[in-house]
Order: C-alpha cells, then structure tokens, then sequence
C-alpha cells in the first residue's frame, strides 16, 4: 500500500473519489546514492526530468514506486559505467517510450504542444495591433484646411 | 429522518433553481417586474434550500450515522469532530454539494444586495444561475446521491483517507471552491450582458467586486493547496505542473487578466468585448477543472470506468455552458460598442500586454494539460508533459509579465510618459539586474533561471515601491504631507500596490529555492548531520499513540553554532482502519527560511532515512500569496468598488437632481 503516488493531483483525487489511497515514504533512499558527489548530482538532475510510469506527472526523484526506485538505480549503473546524460535517457526512450520524458521532445507529434503558445502570442499581438489600426484610423485628423478655419472660428 | 429532510430539500432546490432558470428570463423578455422579482425570491429560497440539505449531510457526519452510504465510506466514530466536518467534502459527493451550496450563496447574493444593477440585468444573470445551479443540482442528485442509504448499517464506517485528516484540507476545497465558483457571477453577468446587447462602465462596477472575491479566495485556495502539499509530501514539493493543480491555475490566470481588463473598461470604457471574453473564459476553465478532476478522465486510461454516468454528465454540462457562452458570444458580441482611445504607451497599453501575456500563459497550460489526453485519443501514441515544458513555456510568459508589471504599475492613463517612468524605474532596475547578475556570478549553486527571477522579483517589489514613493512625496517631502498624501491615495491604489508586491514576494519565495541545502541521509539516535547553515541531531526515535494512528517520532535538535535553535518532532503515522501511512514534516520557520525534515519508517538497526532541507525565503511563496489576496480585499473596500456602491451613487445623484 505504501508505494502509491504522492504528487497533490493524486491527493486532491483522492479527496474528491473518497479513492483508497496511502501515503508516500520516500523518493530517493540514501542507500540508492552514489559516493560520487559530482556524479550523484548528475543522477539527480536526470532523474527530474524522468516520469514515474504508473504515477500520475510524477517525476521518479519524487515518487517511492518501486519501479521508479529500480529506474533510479538503473540510471546510476549508467552513469557509473561512464554513460552521459543522452545515452541514458537514449536508452531509457528505446525501452519505455516517450512517455518516460516529462519533457516532450519536439517532432511532428509534439509540434503543435510547443509551438501552440508561440502562435497563440504572435496572433494576440497581431490583433492588437490591427485593431489599434482600425481604430486610429476611424477618426481622419483634420486638414491644414480645416485647422486653419477651426483657428480662425475659435478666434 | 434529517437525512430523508435534507434529500427532500436537495430536489426542492432544483425545482426552485428551474423557476430561477426560466421566470427571470421570461420577465426580462417581456418587461414584466414582478416576474423578474420572482428570480430574486426563487435564488435566495434556492440557498436555504441547499444549505439546509447541507447542514442534514454534515449533521449525518457528525452523528456517524453510517446507515448513510457517504458517511460509512468516509467517516469513521474514533474521528475528532472536526474531521468529521471535514470529511463532509472529502468525498466526491459532498463536495459536489459544497460546490451547490457555494454557487447557491453568491447567487442569492446577487438576489439580496445587487440593487446598484438593472433589474433587467440581474433578472437574466440570475436566470443563467439558475441555470447552472439546476444543472449541478441534478447532477448531484441523479448520479452522485450523498444521501443514499445503506442496509443494513454497518457498526463502523471506513474511515476519512488519513492524508485528508489534516487542518490544511479544512480549508483548502472550500477557500478553491469559493473561487472557482466566484467566477460563475462574472460569467453569468457577461452572459446577460450578451443576451441584452449592451455592456458599459456600470456593468464593470458591479462585476469587478464579485471577481476580486473570487480571485481573492482562488488564490488563497491556491496557496493553501500547494502548502498543504509541502508540508504532507515529506520532501517539500510545493508545485508539480499536474493537471489537477493546472485546472486551478488556468482560472486563476483567466481570472487576473479579467481584473486587469475590467479595470481599464471601467475607467475608460475600452477593452469590453475582450473582457466580456475573459469573464466567460474564467468560469470555463472553472468547469473544465471540475470536468478533469471529477470524471477521472486523469486518473486512468480507462476513462470514464469509475462511473461513467458522472463522467458523460459532467461533460455534457461543461461543453452546454462553455458552447452556449461562446455562441452567445459569437452571435451577440460584434454588436458591442467599442471606446476609449489611448495611446500604446499607457496603462492602457501595458494593461493589453498584461493581458496578452497572461492569457497566453494560460492557453499554455491549457495545451500542456489537454495534448497528451488528445494525443493519445488521436495516434494512440503517450507522451508526457511536465515540470520543464510549463517551466519553458508557461514559467517564461509570466516573467515577462512580471517585467512589464512595474511599467503598467506606474504608467498613467491614457497617454504614459515612458521616458519619465523608465527613468524613475531605473534604480529599482539596477538593483535588480545587479542582484541578478551578483547571484549568477557568485553562488555557483543556483541556476541561471533562478537568479534571473531573484532580480525580476527584487524589480518588481522595488518598481512597485517606487511609485508608492513618487506619488507620496509629490508635494514635498515633510512627514506630515507625506502621510496626509498617503491617507489620501484610494485604497484601489494600496490594493494594487499590496497585490503587486505580493507578486514580487512569491517570485523571489520561489527564486531563491535555487539557494536551499538537501542533505538525505540514514540516521541513527544520537547522530548529528549538518544542513545549510545549521546542525541537526536526532536525540532520540520513540513511538507514540495518537487517536486512531500510531507514530514513530524522531525528537531532536537544531542548532546553529551550538546554540539550540528549535525542537523538532519529524514523524512516520500509520493507520490501521485503512493500512495506509503518512509522513509528518517537522518544520521550524527561520528568518522567512524554514529548515524542513522527513524521516521514514526506522530498519532493523534503528536508522531512519532523514531528508533535510534548508529552503531560504521559502515561506515568501505564500505570504506573497496572501500578500496578493489582502491587496485584493484592500482593493475591495475601497468605496467607490464596493458591493452596491452604484445604487448610493445612483442614489446620490438622485438627490442632487
């Protein structure tokens, strides 16, 4: 029971399921940590950026299941052996998918996911822009004409 | 026999919410005054309806009468009483009917104190009310029932989820709820305002005091929640980029362009179709949150297996709503008469960046929540959007909002003078990109993004001050003239300052956590380890009873140069009703800074695993949060925005006429 997610999606579920849910241990132990200061900051690092698979948006440094805790093993293996970084997320991706990235790589798929708020931006800034056109544009100023009988009518 | 009282009282509140619904509308339509007063009378009997049903469910708690399915399933007779209350919303009925009973509140409300608006006005925003109130109420009692019985009565009930006996849920559904459903006034008032074809500054007056009470508990909701989190998740988490929490950041961030823009229709009778835009947006991302965390969409590929009734039903509210809105709009909102001309260098100007900025933030967020959902529906291919993609994106967006906000802060209406303020900004600027760049440069452990945001906070707060200081010291600079000056800026203008501080303090809060120490480490009694700038020994592990739980306590000390400077009490609890654990924090608040410690269950030798943090500033997140919502509450006391300020000023003119 003990090895459920703890991130507060889960908790806020499970106030409004009433779900059977049990609390969270601990993420990283100290007996998972490398001796290597340098090298165990580098498996931390990386674990952020890994999902727990059967968590909900939990990254592996935070969840307590035991597949996170064997991932977060595995991933020290790695980085023992002389791996870097992309090797072992390279192989990570070929084991489990995208799915295990909390940070979506950009392909076709995701192009939309990171492109969206981009467009979004640039299509509100060129509507304010063109409406703020329209609008300057609605009154005509006067012309030398008109302000110099406006000056001569106002005396 | 309370318990048949309160169902009984649940379905006369829905016939009622249906008279609300229709009445009103027809009234408003033919011009008929005392059909529209009907509205009045059917929203505020609709509330002492929902709320007497409300007082039979948490009387049916208290008494543990778990002859009542909802309460054998979420109560227990060891609980304290005030779980027993508590635990009235911690389930998905009840919280349905705190959800009714919130929405039935502010519609009465609108029935009891909302003279300063047209009655025509009023009669069709309380028809749309009545509207989502019958929609919810039927919702509640056709699919999700808190008073079904059950027989036969078992002699003990399931008990209350034990993370959920805690004070923080208490207070943190009602304080979101108030919030999310806070923004039902707005959106209801931008639907009348469609339906009648006419909209002006008065409609802004009215509104504006019903969305900063929304927006006010909205962001204490928030902050509670993400306290809450903190303090129960045993390693000091605060905020996770999870779509339940994203489901309450999207109204909260709809819901502070709203107040921006609202502002500026007011005042200048700009912006109007936009905002009428932005009140519906609000109280859409409040359904769509409701939708996402109570059909369990989130919870599991199997979408809807929970109960798939509740499920299809909750969305068949939200897209009749959101899509009825948006026609509405379409259809209604081109006929709406434009103004207000200023020029882009203006508060105007940095109050439509304000808008822009956050509103895309928010369809940010918006598409990191829903795209793995649609993805997945569409390729069946999954993928995962966290922490980095919303920190990119989302992250990015608001700091430079937080740029611009001291600008729009300080610029004047209409036509700003940018030169002037840049140059009065400049030494809040300095000082800021002088912090920023001091922390790159000097601590090694802080990421760039964090030292960034540390003087983009310091900008802001200081920007901020600045022009308090300008404004004060306008006519001299001799102590009384400075604080009769004071006295004499309204309190809108203190609001604002207080909430933009508030801004500031929860940024740097939330900067300065790329400055904290973690040290996880096995630990036996006796044993010292060292965290940030103090020394933490654990005296002793013993074990304790507590009510319905036992404990493993980790007593020990906290010192900083030898000297103690706290006790703490970290401890492990585990439930027997429910075979589940919890793990309590023990945490001591230094110079704003808090020294954070977890342990886990002890192994054969008597080592407990001990997570240690020190998190400088750390409790500047949430004071910066209550910080924004006092700025709010100051904002609304101010008398011109106050609730019915329109009728003594209606009034007022009246008598001078």
């Amino acid at each position: 029971m003990r090895r459920r997610g703890r991130s507060i999606a889960a908790l806020v579920l499970a106030t409004l399921f009433g779900a059977l849910f049990a609390a969270a241990a601990f993420a990283v132990n100290p007996d998972e940590m490398l001796s290597d200061p340098v090298l165990e900051a580098r498996a931390r690092a990386l674990s952020a950026e890994l999902r727990c698979l059967v968590c909900q948006n939990q990254s592996i440094d935070d969840s307590d299941a035991p597949l996170a805790r064997d991932i977060r093993l595995l991933i020290r293996e790695r980085i023992k052996n002389g791996e870097s970084n992309e090797e072992v997320k390279a192989f990570l991706v070929s084991r489990y998918g995208d799915f295990i990235l909390l940070k979506p790589p950009f392909k076709p798929e995701t192009w939309l996911l990171w492109l969206g708020a981009p467009i979004v931006l640039a299509l509100g800034a060129g509507l304010v822009w063109s409406a703020r056109r329209r609008e300057a544009a609605a009154p005509t100023p006067l012309t030398p004409e008109e302000e110099r009988r406006l000056a001569e009518i106002e005396g | 026999m309370n318990v048949e009282l309160g169902h009984f009282a649940l379905a006369l509140a829905l016939a009622l919410a249906l008279v609300q619904a229709v009445a009103p509308f027809i009234g408003a339509r033919r011009l008929d005054d005392a059909l529209m007063r009907v509205g009045l009378s059917a929203a505020v009997g609709q509330f002492f309806m929902v709320a007497l049903s409300f007082a039979a469910l948490a009387d049916a708690h208290l008494q543990s009468d778990f002859s009542v399915l909802n309460v054998a399933e979420n109560s227990h007779s060891a609980l304290p009483a005030i779980y027993k209350i508590t635990g009235v919303w911690g389930n998905h009925e009840g919280s349905m009917l705190l959800w009714s009973l919130i929405l039935a509140t502010f519609g009465a409300i609108v029935a009891l104190i909302g003279r300063g608006a047209p009655l025509r006005l009023r009669a069709d925003a309380l028809s749309v009310q009545g509207v989502l109130s019958a929609a919810f109420l039927a919702f509640i009692l056709f699919t999700s029932d808190p008073f079904e019985r059950l027989w036969p009565a078992p002699l003990e009930g399931r008990d209350l989820n034990p993370i959920l006996q805690d004070p923080g849920l208490a207070i943190h559904p009602p304080l979101l709820y108030l919030g999310y459903v806070g923004f039902s006034i707005t959106f209801s008032f931008a639907a009348a305002a469609l339906i009648e074809g006419r909209i002006d500054a008065a409609w802004a007056r009215f509104v504006r005091p019903f969305a900063l009470i929304a927006w006010c508990f909205l962001t204490l909701g928030i902050a509670m929640g993400s306290y809450w989190a903190y303090y129960t998740l045993g390693w000091g988490g605060f905020w996770f980029w999870d779509p339940v929490e994203n489901a309450s950041l999207m109204p909260w961030l709809a819901g502070t362009a709203f107040l921006h823009s609202v502002a500026v229709m007011e005042k200048r009778g700009a912006l109007k179709v936009w905002t009428i835009f932005l009140a519906i947006l609000a109280f859409s991302f409040s359904l769509l949150g409701t939708f996402l965390v109570r059909s369990g969409v989130l919870t599991s590929v199997h979408a809807f297996a929970n109960d798939p009734r509740r499920g299809v039903a909750i969305l068949f509210i939200l897209a009749l709503f959101i899509s009825g809105a948006l026609a509405l709009f379409a259809w209604r909102a081109p006929g709406l008469k434009q103004g207000g001309l200023f020029a882009p260098i203006s508060r105007e100007g940095a109050l439509v960046l304000n808008n822009l900025l956050l509103a895309t933030a928010c369809f940010a967020v918006l598409l990191g929540t829903l795209y793995p959902l649609a993805l997945e529906q569409a390729t069946g291919e999954k993928i995962s959007v966290g922490a980095p993609f919303f920190n990119l994106t989302c992250g990015a967006l608001l700091l430079a909002a937080a740029f611009a906000l001291p600008f729009g802060h300080s610029l004047a209406w209409k036509r700003g003078d940018f030169l002037g303020v840049a140059q009065r900004l400049s030494v809040a600027l300095g000082a800021g990109a002088l912090l920023g760049v001091a922390l790159i440069a000097f601590s090694a452990r802080m990421p760039p993004l964090a030292a960034i945001a540390a003087g983009l906070a310091l900008f802001v707060i200081l920007g901020t001050l600045t022009e308090v200081f300008v404004r004060v010291t306008r006519s001299g600079f001799a102590p009384r003239i400075v604080f009769s000056r004071a006295l004499g800026l309204p309190l809108s203008f203190w609001g604002a300052t207080l909430a933009h501080l508030g801004v500031g303090a929860t940024l740097l809060g939330l900067a300065m956590t790329g400055l904290g120490a973690e040290n996880i480490v096995a630990m036996k009694a006796g044993e010292t380890q060292a965290i940030g700038p103090y020394t933490f020994t654990i005296d002793r592990i013993e074990a304790r009873d507590g009510p319905n739980y036992q404990e493993t306590v980790a007593v020990s000390t906290l010192k900083k140069d030898g000297v103690v400077v706290a006790r703490l009490e970290p401890s492990r609890r585990s439930f027997s009703t429910r075979e589940a654990a919890t793990t309590e924090a023990g945490i001591v608040t230094l110079n704003f800074g808090q020294v954070y410690v977890s342990i886990g269950d002890p192994d054969d030798n008597g080592a407990v695993a001990a997570r240690l943090y020190w998190k400088p500033l750390v409790t500047f997140i949430w004071f910066g949060a209550i910080l924004m919502a006092v700025g709010g509450a100051a904002s609304l006391a101010d008398r011109r925005l106050r609730i019915g300020a329109p009728r003594l000023a209606a009034a007022r003119y009246a008598e001078a006429a």
